[in-house]
C-alpha cells in the first residue's frame, strides 16, 4: 500500500518534470509580422505593476498628503531588479532617501514633468506603439509623452532631452532600444530613485504571447550607480475594442500649485 | 547677416523651381502606396507660411502673381531674419531666429493665395452669427473680470502656458517656428506627431464613433478615413477653452490631407459651428516636404519665461507701491 502510494507520487512528480521541461523545450512564441517582415508591436500597452511607487521592493504606505488618503496611498509591491536593490553607491543611496523624503516637492510626476525612460513604460496609464520600417513611436497618455525610435539612422543625441534620443535594431524576435543623451531631471518612481545625465538605457522588448511583451531594461550611470542593473516586467495589451489614448494635458492641472504664489494680491 | 540673406536668396531661387499649388499639372500625381494600400502621406511636414488667414483689407484678389508672391515671401523673410541690437530693450525677447529656426531659414511651399481662407471667397471669416456674438462680448467681460492678463497665470494666454499653440489646433495652423510635423501611417491608424509640444495626434481608421459627448478634450475626439487620394479627418468634442477663432465647444472640424506631388501636400479643412458663425468656412494651405527629425520640444519644462513674467509683474507693482509711498505727502 505504502510502496503504491509512493510509486504514484514518484510517477506523478514525473510527470511533472516532463511537462516543465516539455515547456522549457517549446518554441518561443513568435509574433504575427509587420509588412516588412518584422514582429508586429503595434498596439496599446501598459505595464500592470506597483514599480510607478517604487522599482524597489516595498510595504504600503500612507499618501504625504493628508486629504487625499487612502485614494493616493502607496500600494504595495515587490522588486522588479535582478538582484532586488538599485546598487547605489553611498553619496547617491543618500540623495535617493532626501528624494523621497522630500518627494512631494521635488518628484517630476508631479509638475508634469515628461517622465523620462524607463518611467514612462510602468506609469499607470497605457502607451501606444505605431511601427514604421524607419522609425517606431512609443506614444504616452502621461503628459502627452514622445519617443521616436530610430530604426536606420543611428545617431548620437544632438542635445540632452527628457525621454533620451534612442535608436534600435532588431535581434530576431526582440527589438533592442539604445537610449541616451537624457538630462539629470527625470526619475524613475515617485520614491526618489534618479540618475544623472549619463544615464544609458538599453530596451529589449520581446512579444511572449498575443497579449503580453517581455520588457527588459538596463540601466547604466557610473555617476550614480556602482554597476549596470537590469529590471523586467511584462507589458500587456489593452484588449478592450475601444481602447485609445485620452488626451492627459496636465500642464493645466500644475498651474496654480507652480505659479500660484505669483497671483497678483488683492488690492494692489 | 550676410550668410542669412545668402541662405534666404538660396532659398527663394529653390522656390521657382517648386510645383504651385492650383496650377494645371501635365499628369496627375498618385501617391505612392503603403504595404496596406493607403495613399502614404509618410514623412515630414512644414506647413510654415507667410500667408494670412484673413485676405488683408487692401488686398481685392484671389491671388497673388508669381511675382508678386515672390517679392512678399521675399520681403518677409528678410524682415522676420532681422536682428535686434544686442543690449537694447528690443533685443530681450525670445529670439525666433536665433533659437527657434523661424520660418526665414526653412522649407516653406509658395503659396499664390492672398489668404488662407478660401470660403467664404472673400478670404475673411463670415459674420458671426447672434449667439457668436453675445458669446464673444461674455468672453470679453469674463476676461476683463479676471484682472490684468498678468495677474495670474490662467490669464496668460494658452501658447505662453504651453498648454496649446495654432501649430497644434486643431486644425493645425502655422506659426513663427516649429511648423514640423511628422505623419506615420501602422494598419488602422494615422499618427501626426506635431513638433510644437510634442504633440500626437493619434487618428483611428476603423469606423469606431466619436467619444461620447460628455467627454471633452482640448483636442477633440478625431476620426479618420481615405476618400480616394484624401485622408478625411473629422473632429468633435472640443471645449470651449480653446475656442479656436471664438468657435464653441460645438464646433465640428473636417481636416482633409491630399498628397498633390513628392514635396506638397494640401492640407484644407472646414470649420461648421453655427452658434458661432452665420455659415461654415473653409481653407487651405499647401505643406512642403520638411527634412527631419523632430527633437524633443519640452516647452512646459523649460517656462521660464512664463515664471518671469508673472514674477517680473510681481516686482513691478512691488517697486511702485514702494514709489507711491515715498511720494505721499508727511504730515
Amino acid at each position: 500500500m505504502r510502496n503504491r502510494l509512493g510509486r504514484a507520487c514518484i510517477v506523478t512528480v514525473g510527470l511533472m518534470v516532463a511537462a516543465i521541461s516539455a515547456g522549457g523545450q517549446s518554441r518561443p512564441y513568435r509574433a504575427p509580422r509587420t509588412a516588412d517582415g518584422k514582429p508586429d508591436f503595434n498596439g496599446i500597452w501598459q505595464a500592470l505593476n506597483e514599480a510607478h511607487w517604487d522599482l524597489e521592493a516595498h510595504a504600503a504606505a500612507p499618501s504625504p498628503v493628508l486629504e487625499l488618503g487612502a485614494a493616493h496611498a502607496a500600494a504595495g509591491g515587490l522588486s522588479l531588479i535582478d538582484g532586488g536593490t538599485i546598487p547605489y553607491t553611498p553619496a547617491a543611496l543618500k540623495k535617493k532617501q532626501e528624494n523621497y523624503a522630500n518627494r512631494l516637492t521635488l518628484d517630476p510626476e508631479i509638475k508634469c514633468y515628461l517622465p523620462g525612460v524607463p518611467r514612462a513604460n510602468y506609469m499607470p496609464y497605457p502607451f501606444q506603439i505605431m511601427q514604421g520600417p524607419k522609425y517606431i513611436m512609443m506614444i504616452y497618455t502621461f503628459a502627452g509623452a514622445v519617443r521616436t525610435i530610430y530604426m536606420d539612422e543611428h545617431k548620437e543625441a544632438p542635445a540632452d532631452s527628457w525621454m533620451g534620443w534612442s535608436n534600435g535594431h532588431w535581434e530576431g524576435e526582440t527589438l533592442v532600444v539604445d537610449t541616451a543623451g537624457f538630462n539629470d531631471q527625470s526619475w524613475f518612481d515617485r520614491a526618489g530613485n534618479f540618475h544623472s545625465d549619463a544615464l544609458h538605457v538599453v530596451e529589449r522588448y520581446t512579444a511572449a504571447s498575443p497579449g503580453h511583451l517581455l520588457y527588459e531594461a538596463t540601466i547604466e550611470d557610473p555617476n550614480v550607480f556602482t554597476r549596470p542593473w537590469k529590471i523586467s516586467m511584462p507589458l500587456y495589451r489593452r484588449m478592450e475594442k475601444n481602447a485609445q489614448l485620452m488626451e492627459f494635458r496636465c500642464v493645466e492641472f500644475v498651474e496654480e500649485l507652480i505659479y500660484g504664489h505669483l497671483r497678483k494680491k488683492p488690492g494692489q | 547677416m550676410n550668410h542669412r540673406i545668402l541662405v534666404l536668396a538660396s532659398a527663394l531661387i529653390g522656390w521657382s523651381a517648386i510645383p504651385l499649388a492650383g496650377q494645371a499639372r501635365p499628369k496627375p500625381y498618385t501617391a505612392p502606396r503603403t504595404p496596406d494600400g493607403q495613399p502614404d502621406l509618410q514623412g515630414f511636414w512644414t506647413n510654415a507660411t507667410y500667408t494670412p488667414l484673413e485676405r488683408p483689407k487692401n488686398v481685392g484678389k484671389e491671388f497673388y502673381t508669381l511675382e508678386e508672391a515672390r517679392e512678399i515671401m521675399k520681403k518677409a523673410a528678410v524682415d522676420e531674419a532681422e536682428q535686434t541690437e544686442p543690449g537694447t530693450i528690443p533685443d530681450v525677447h525670445y529670439d525666433f531666429t536665433q533659437f527657434g529656426l523661424d520660418r526665414s531659414q526653412g522649407a516653406m511651399a509658395l503659396n499664390l493665395r492672398t489668404s488662407l481662407i478660401v470660403d467664404p471667397p472673400e478670404g475673411r471669416l463670415p459674420p458671426l452669427s447672434a449667439d457668436g456674438a453675445r458669446r464673444a462680448a461674455e468672453r470679453t467681460a469674463a476676461r476683463k473680470s479676471r484682472g490684468g492678463p498678468h495677474d495670474a497665470v490662467q490669464n496668460e494666454p494658452l501658447g505662453s502656458r504651453c498648454i496649446l499653440m495654432d501649430r497644434n489646433g486643431p486644425p493645425m495652423l502655422g506659426g513663427a517656428y516649429n511648423n514640423t510635423y511628422q505623419i506615420m501611417q501602422a494598419p488602422g491608424y494615422v499618427m501626426i506627431l506635431v513638433e510644437m509640444l510634442h504633440d500626437a495626434r493619434i487618428i483611428p481608421l476603423d469606423g469606431r464613433p466619436q467619444l461620447p459627448s460628455n467627454v471633452r478634450q482640448w483636442t477633440g475626439s478625431s476620426r479618420g478615413r481615405w476618400d480616394g487620394q484624401t485622408l478625411v479627418i473629422e473632429t468633435t468634442n472640443l471645449t470651449d477653452k480653446f475656442a479656436f477663432m471664438g468657435a464653441s465647444e460645438n464646433m465640428r472640424l473636417t481636416e482633409r490631407f491630399t498628397r498633390l506631388d513628392e514635396e506638397t501636400l494640401r492640407y484644407q479643412f472646414t470649420v461648421e459651428d453655427p452658434s458661432t458663425w452665420t455659415r461654415p468656412w473653409s481653407a487651405e494651405v499647401p505643406w512642403k516636404k520638411d527634412k527631419g527629425p523632430i527633437f524633443e520640444h519640452a516647452c512646459h519644462e523649460g517656462n521660464y519665461g512664463l515664471y518671469n513674467t508673472l514674477a517680473g509683474a510681481r516686482a513691478e507693482e512691488k517697486r511702485a507701491a514702494e514709489e507711491a509711498a515715498k511720494k505721499k505727502p508727511q504730515k
